[in-house]
């Protein structure tokens, strides 16, 4: 007879579990558990706002007090994706105003946002306490001020990287007048300037600011009399340092700076001046985080700076570090955990980008617990990857951006199969992947036997046929997200390997040869999945062998959506119905 | 896409198609963004079929929307950067089909498109024809183009003058026989 675990017992163990996979497992186990799990999940997340309807989640799980949502796919954040595609957060914000009002924490990411859903939330949730908006667009600073007065009780908010209409900074002064409860605030991507008085205001009374992010527009003045008033901070986004070094400056701004004993985390630092980087030297030893990705500082200041950081963890950097100046984070900063290298100048032309792969060798070797890089640069070698991988088998997260397309092993000319395939089987962790260079199918087929821990993988300008994709789609057992662009294949290998994609939460390709008929197919074979195209020209126009521009497939439970701008065609399971449009115009 | 519309009336994409395929393949996509596909590149066995518009005369290298793959987000505040820190101005590199070197302009000296074209016409020593809303240029061989932050070619005017001098990388002037369908009625 089997013993059945009272659900309060069960309650009460679930209390102590937090991660949303073993919460999605334990739901699994029976109705029973399905029920307790729904009813105790307080955090839901939902990495694609098409692949269920606002009203069902809401239904599922009544005790839900933070949701995160993401919409674009990832390749929006390249200007892959049309304006107007869609990720609209409103129909969330309605359903949850309706359905969760105890809602605390909003964290949205490429999502279309407007100022009547930043009303909606600082009208509809009286307790409201975090919105973390984060690659967002749509909505002005009219929508911040909404949310600054009306939330009382307001922890955090932050919009990292959204593209935000800036009528002015003026919605900094409709914080309520007495104490706040902030305790992060991170407004960096805003243009225009605000009060600094109102600024200051702010900062002395929110005795719980641990976190502030100015944007570009505040000076180093404005900086110095923030400090002044919170040298608790434990994480600062500079303004802009571009002013001209004066003597007295340099001293206020040192001498703030040593009096911030907690910082851990400095990012920001526009236009910072080699000069003024001595200021920041007494907070270095505490620095766990350092994000000098929009500094052009150059070689031989960085280092002086990086190696005073012996705690870093985390480094954002430009290449103008050089691989100079990586040796010097291999020798100094034993305990980087995260590395990222950008590109100082994003083209196609630039030849002379400073860094190669020696650069990434050095840390790999010298960095023990590096585990997550990204890494730009114009070309790489295959002894380098495997170099790499041989000494740093713990890799979780590998993005590597080799600029060129199509380039191949610079010394040997061969293709980087082996390199990969060498970061394939030698890091058995590998959760993220992205690929470049020249790869022929090879490559995929030992990613495909190796890397079966990959969640999320990335291929550009890569592979010669159909079997690239059917070795990823048929190897790779946690695949979840796969986004493909310019590669010569698709029909076969997708609809060989269809039943795949409902184990997966997305499929981007674009600019392949996936042709429309294949689509149909896939469509008609696959209920569960939204297969949308991507094409100014109606499909119909053209034979249904032709390649189409772009598709995006999905699993979803909610059917096709309705809300599908005209270039976007959602290919129905009915054979009848065809390709419609379903947008209720 | 707010651009694309108009991109398609403007200009035959059929002839200036660059495309990632074998040829005598059935190819009938003629989306603005499919111009960027292909690359110069003759390692590969993919053809690329190239009319009228040589990508030698131009830019080095064909301009490929999203790569290097970096967030608009980030390409902007470099871009700004790089305008700001050339001291005074924004300088943009132009170019005219036939003339054998480019030349640069500093766009913040121009407060307007009339200003600027009279400039470039007295530059380059030629004419412009006038600008309708609908059909682009007439009058006149010469088309003035622009590549924008996004790395497509846009006619100059359509926009207005701020969001021009902020997104603009680059100055063209086509000339004449390239230009088909881009309002160049002569």
């Amino acid at each position: 007879m089997a013993l059945r675990l009272p659900s309060k017992v069960l309650k009460h163990i679930l209390s102590f579990i937090d991660s949303n996979e073993d919460r999605n497992s334990v739901s699994l186990v029976c109705k029973s558990w399905f029920e307790t799990e729904r009813k105790t999940r307080k955090r839901v997340f939902v990495g694609n706002c098409y692949a269920v309807t606002p009203a069902a989640v809401a239904r599922r799980f009544p005790a839900m007090r933070s949701l995160t949502l993401k919409g674009k796919p990832h390749f929006a954040d390249y200007n892959l994706v049309p304006d107007g595609w869609g990720g609209y957060a409103c129909p969330w914000i309605e359903s949850m105003a309706a359905k969760s009002p105890y809602l605390e924490e909003i964290r949205l990411k490429r999502m279309v946002v407007t100022d009547d859903c930043l009303e909606r939330i600082a009208a509809s949730f009286k307790n409201f306490k975090v919105l973390v908006l984060t690659s967002c667009e749509g909505f002005s600073t009219d929508g911040i001020a909404a949310i600054a007065s009306t939330c009382r009780n307001l922890r955090v908010l932050e919009l990292r990287e959204c593209i935000v209409e800036d009528l002015g900074g003026d919605w900094l002064s409709y914080f309520p007048e007495t104490s706040t409860s902030l305790v992060s605030l991170d407004f960096s991507c805003l243009d225009s300037e605000v009060k600094i008085s109102d600024l200051e205001r702010l900062v002395s009374r929110s005795p719980n600011l641990k976190s502030l992010k100015l944007n570009p527009a505040v000076t180093l003045d404005g900086l110095v009399s923030i400090l002044r008033r919170a040298p608790q901070l434990t994480e600062l986004g500079t303004g802009s340092f571009a002013a001209e070094l004066k003597p007295e400056a340099f001293t206020k701004l040192s001498k703030a700076f040593s009096n911030c004993k907690q910082l851990q985390s400095l990012s920001g630092l526009w236009d910072v001046l080699p000069e003024y980087l001595p200021a920041l030297y007494s907070v270095c030893p505490g620095l766990t985080s350092l994000n000098l990705s929009y500094a052009t500082v150059r070689m031989p200041d960085l280092v002086e700076l990086l190696r005073r950081c012996s705690k870093l963890q985390k480094l954002w950097v430009m290449d103008l570090i050089e691989d100079k100046g990586l040796e010097a984070v291999a020798s100094y900063c034993k305990e980087l955990r995260e590395l990222r290298v950008f590109p100082s100048e994003p083209d196609l032309d630039a030849t002379n980008i400073p860094v190669t792969e020696q650069g990434l060798v050095y840390v790999s070797k010298g960095c023990r617990k590096l585990e997550s890089v990204l890494y730009f640069c114009v070309q790489f070698t295959n002894a380098a990857l495997i170099t790499i991988a041989r000494k740093r088998p713990n890799l979780k997260c590998f993005r590597l951006c080799v600029i060129e397309p199509f380039a191949p092993d610079y010394k040997t000319n061969e293709p980087l199969d082996k390199g990969f395939k060498a970061i394939a089987e030698g890091c058995k962790d590998l959760r993220r992947l992205s690929v470049s260079g020249l790869l022929s199918d090879k490559a995929f087929k030992y990613i495909g036997k190796h890397a079966k821990k990959v969640r999320m993988l990335s291929i550009a300008f890569a592979g010669d046929s159909d079997l690239m994709l059917h070795h990823l789609l048929s190897g790779c057992e946690s695949l979840k997200k796969l986004e493909i662009r310019d590669c010569p294949f698709g029909d076969t290998a997708l609809l060989e390997n269809a039943a795949k994609l409902e184990t997966m939460r997305s499929l981007w390709m674009s600019s392949c040869f996936v042709s429309f008929g294949a689509c149909k197919l896939l469509s008609q074979k696959m209920p569960r999945l939204n297969v949308e195209v991507i094409d100014e020209h109606p499909p119909k126009t053209r034979p249904e062998s032709s390649p189409v521009e772009r598709i995006y497939i999905y699993r979803t439970v909610a059917g096709p959506r309705m809300d599908t701008p005209e270039f976007v065609w959602t290919l129905h399971k009915n054979p009848e119905i065809g390709v419609s449009k379903l947008a209720i115009k | 896409m707010e651009k694309v519309g108009d991109y398609d009336e403007l200009v035959n994409l059929k002839a200036t198609e660059l495309r990632l395929g074998l040829p005598g393949t059935e190819e009938t996509i003629s989306c603005g963004k499919s111009n960027k596909r292909a690359l110069p590149d003759d390692d590969t066995e993919k053809e690329i079929e190239s009319t009228g518009k040589t990508e030698t005369a131009s830019p080095p290298k064909a301009q490929i929307v999203g790569w290097p793959p970096v967030r608009s987000y980030r390409r902007n505040s470099i871009q700004t950067k790089k305008n700001e820190s050339e001291g005074q101005g924004n300088y943009v590199k132009v170019s005219m089909d036939g003339a054998p070197y480019l030349r640069k302009i500093d766009l913040t000296v121009y407060k307007k498109y009339p200003e600027l074209m009279k400039s470039l016409e007295n530059m380059f020593k030629f004419s412009v024809g006038e600008y309708f809303e609908r059909e682009g240029y007439k009058g006149s061989d010469f088309v003035p183009t622009y590549e924008d932050k996004d790395g497509d070619w846009m006619l100059i005017g359509d926009v207005p003058w701020e969001m021009f001098v902020s997104s603009c990388k680059r100055l063209r002037i086509m000339k004449g026989s390239e230009v088909k369908g881009l309002g160049c009625g002569v």
